[in-house]
């Protein structure tokens, strides 16, 4: 009964920016429990979806990092190391990731200024790049097979193809996100509840893809620009 | 009830299909019971192989025809193989650690626990809840089809025709590898020898993908704490345990990946022909093994390490706060000391990431770094001490209530002191170099991780089952099994400190031939028959649990006059814990004896005036009545 969106100012505030969810990361900033009066139902808090997404970028940043220490060691303990000839496809790569974290930018932005059809179009030229983006990876790859380096046959091409398989797969989970977005919050919901699980999707996945960005960004200098 | 009706649109509606309600349940109450379910299953496979060890170990070279029948290749004629003890060594480890002591203290009675004691009506991510258990599952089954893929022909015959790397099928009872999989030999494949084949991938994969569970549990964990408090329930306000298990997710967050990608590096070497951990110019077993080259196997080590040294935290942290929650309960009094507690769990925690190197002190690393991990791993001591004063702080001039959690709570305190004193022996550098690989090191992290984590767990089992199934467990029979339990690991593992003192190295099949070790035999059978009698008193905790959840006497809702959330709830609570009227908290989770109070304790949901002494640092500013229940 109360839940009912009668009023659009609740929607609005809840969504576009109360002293709650105004920038931050969405950790609560006093440690008080959840708000609302005595007896009331407990509010959905946008800020779960946030926390978690950051925790889950915490986990990857841990994973990558392992992996890291794992490439500096091995690049120093044998003489065998030999790294490639950067396929030049990846500059390609690196543009239209890049692009599409600003496109991803424009959509988040445009949902928060409930303009929600361009929202809907800005999500999908995303996911279009992030797809195109895969592509430019996989023609990466099969360009080094026709130059016959493979997984195994240095320590460095280990690593590349690792770090490329590991973000591409990383990256292919944040496409379905997109998709998902796609299908299921592209209506405005009736309740500010839904409402709110509705923006805090789209904030959450923002974030995971401007972080798949940076880590590509990161390994894209750590296997050709690091020495 | 206008609350409830107010609440019915957020709450997803209690599920009435048996598949949606048992099995696939979003629920974190029922979640939390297929994890300890999981772990009771995991842990009898895991006891019987400590039985099978023992006694090889006491009566090397005898027959057992049962074990003939079972393993006609790892047991030939019924005399256990070398191979099929190295196999055990493997799976018990793997089994116990991973299956157990991570599955039942966090996956178990955290999920079950943690909603409720901050007042919320789930987890953050009900679906990713499942799905932490599923996959953890299908981690277990992955694990139990390595023991088949090595020691069953037929099996190990289907994993052959995938591929060299995948032969299985020799006859030993499982991977060989230790839980600690060191390469070279591990990342080699079926030339290293018996149990090396498709087992030890799939001890691999089941290892990643339990890795993968545990992070999805983690991620729960710590956004359902941050995001879900009820009103009033501050960080300070949450029971011991919570902090405890946000603690522990902390820990696996961190440390869960990076065995994730060492496992992704160890599974490429083996099967894709890399070179990450192995050496060039490798002699294994005289044949030279050309197609590796650069490798380092100390890489896999500082890898492993760094995610081992968390994980025996996160075996036991949350047997620190179950015992820290039952001591205050039982003894009628505040914890010792709350904010030191918090402190101390925490710098426990993160203390953890920084000392995984003394794990590695005879493996050739600069002297220099020992040292650094050395000073590091003794600073351990100091919070460690801290907790253990707190206790004992609580416990003094109480009048304790020896029921059967306080019991194991109060043994929680004892072996995790008698196993803890020696991590100060084994962390300095110079006696480590002695120690190293001998009985010593078993002795000191199966009490301490091992032991003093199940005893937490059976603390919080006799504690929680009321809770949980609605009826108590039978105290007589908790009793027995407290007692023959906590004298039979004292009589199993110290002992192992003297052999270890003798020299005795660990995971050997036989001392046979070792002159030296002649005279330790009488306490080898000592601690066989210690441990076969502690293994077979576990027949009667099953039984009472088991017997209990049928038959026991009806709990009340609130048996043991605790003053947590989840004793404000119906017993066992309902689908949303808290049949719609969400609580309000008002006060800390210790207030026993309050002075002035009516009763020796007060309820988190009680409001302020109860009685004579004024509350300070409420926040919550609501004054209002929360408890409705």
């Amino acid at each position: 009964m109360a839940a009912t969106v009668t009023n659009t100012e609740g929607v609005a505030t809840a969504i576009g920016g109360g002293p709650r969810s105004r920038g931050g990361n969405g950790f609560p900033k006093n440690g008080g429990g959840r708000d609302g009066k005595d007896g009331e139902p407990l509010r959905f808090t946008p800020a779960r979806y946030r926390i978690g997404v950051w925790m889950a970028i915490g986990s990857i940043v841990m994973l990558f990092t392992a992996l890291t220490s794992a490439y500096i060691v091995r690049s120093a303990s044998g003489n065998d190391w030999q790294p490639i000839a950067m396929p030049k496809v990846l500059w390609l790569s690196t543009l239209l990731i890049v692009i599409s974290s600003v496109t991803m930018e424009v959509s988040r932005r445009s949902l928060k200024q409930q303009r929600d059809a361009r929202y809907g179009r800005w999500l999908m030229i995303t996911v279009a790049l992030g797809l195109g983006f895969l592509g430019s990876q996989i023609i990466a790859w099969r360009q080094l097979v026709r130059q016959g380096i493979y997984l195994a046959s240095n320590p460095y091409n280990s690593f590349f193809y690792l770090f490329t398989a590991a973000h591409g797969l990383h990256l292919l989970g944040g496409i379905m996100a997109l998709t998902y977005l796609l299908l299921r919050t592209r209506q405005r919901r009736s309740t500010i509840d839904g409402e709110l699980r509705r923006v805090g999707a789209a904030d959450s996945a923002t974030i995971y893809w401007h972080f798949m960005d940076v880590l590509w960004v990161a390994l894209f200098f750590l296997l050709f620009f690091w020495k | 009830m206008a609350e409830a009706t107010h609440d019915e649109v957020h709450r997803h509606p209690a599920p009435k299909g048996f598949i949606r309600k048992y099995i696939f349940s979003l629920d974190h109450k029922v979640i939390g019971i297929q994890y300890i379910l999981l772990a009771l299953t995991a842990v009898v496979v895991g006891m019987i192989m400590s039985v099978l060890m023992r006694v090889n170990l006491s009566w090397p070279g005898s027959k057992w025809s049962i074990l003939g029948t079972l393993f006609p290749t790892g047991a030939p004629g019924g005399v256990m193989s070398d191979s099929f003890y190295l196999s055990l060594v493997t799976m018990h480890g793997t089994l116990m650690v991973f299956f157990v002591l991570t599955t039942a203290p966090q996956g178990g009675f955290g999920n079950y626990f943690l909603p409720i004691q901050i007042g919320a009506e789930d987890m953050a991510f009900p679906v990713l809840n499942m799905l932490s258990f599923w996959v953890t599952f299908v981690g277990f089954i992955v694990l139990l089809t390595a023991i088949l893929a090595e020691g069953n022909l037929t099996v190990g015959a289907w994993f052959s025709k995938l591929g060299a790397s995948f032969a299985g099928g020799t006859g030993t009872v499982g991977p060989i590898g230790g839980w600690t999989g060191y390469p070279p030999l591990s990342a080699l494949g079926p030339i290293a020898g018996p149990g090396q084949g498709a087992g030890v991938n799939l001890w691999i994969i089941s290892i990643a993908i339990f890795c993968v569970g545990s992070l999805l549990g983690a991620l729960n964990f710590i956004t359902t704490l941050l995001n879900m408090r009820t009103r009033g329930m501050s960080l300070m306000r949450m029971p011991l345990t919570c902090w405890a298990w946000f603690t522990t997710a902390i820990l696996a967050l961190l440390s869960f990946p990076v065995l994730l990608g060492g496992g992704i590096l160890l599974l490429l070497d083996r099967i894709a022909g890399t070179s990450f951990f192995i050496p060039g110019g490798l002699f294994v077993s005289g044949n030279l093994v050309p197609q590796h080259t650069g490798g380092s196997p100390l890489l896999w080590q500082h890898l492993f390490w760094f995610f081992g040294h968390p994980e025996v935290y996160i075996a036991i942290l949350p047997g620190m706060g179950a015992t820290s929650h039952i001591l205050s309960t039982f003894a009628r009094k505040p914890i010792f000391g709350y904010r030191a507690m918090v402190f101390a769990i925490f710098a426990i925690g993160m203390l953890g990431f920084f000392v995984w190197g003394h794990h590695m002190f005879i493996s050739g690393m600069s002297p220099y770094s020992a040292i650094a991990f050395s000073i590091l791993t003794l600073s351990i001591g100091v919070p460690s001490a801290i907790k253990t004063f707190n206790w004992l702080g609580t416990l003094w001039g109480a009048k304790i209530r020896f029921t059967t959690p306080m019991l194991f709570a109060i043994g929680f305190v004892s072996v995790f002191v008698a196993g803890g004193i020696t991590g100060l022996v084994l962390g300095q550098t110079s006696l480590d170099f002695f120690f190293h690989d001998t009985y010593f090191v078993t002795a000191h992290f199966h009490l301490v991780m091992g032991v003093a984590s199940i005893f937490g767990m059976f603390a919080a089992t006799y504690f929680w089952f009321p809770k949980m199934f609605g009826r108590m467990m039978n105290e007589t029979l908790g009793k027995l099994h407290f007692w023959i339990t906590f004298l039979g690991v004292y009589a199993i593992f110290i002992p192992f400190h003297a052999m270890g003192m003798l020299g005795m190295p660990r995971r050997y099949a036989n001392f046979g031939e070792y002159a030296f070790l002649k005279n330790a035999h009488s306490l080898v059978l000592f601690v066989t028959i210690a441990a076969i009698i502690t293994v077979g008193i576990q027949v009667v905790f099953y039984f009472n649990f088991f017997w209990s959840m049928f038959k026991g006497q009806k709990a009340t809702d609130n048996p043991w006059e605790a003053t947590t959330l989840e004793w404000t709830t119906a017993t066992p609570p309902p689908h949303d814990n808290f049949a719609g009227v969400i609580p309000t908290v008002h006060r800390g989770p210790y207030e026993f004896a309050v002075p002035g109070a009516p009763r020796d304790f007060v309820m988190q949901t009680e409001p302020e005036g109860v009685e004579v002494a004024a509350e300070l640092g409420d926040r919550s500013g609501n004054g209002g009545n929360g408890h409705k229940h």
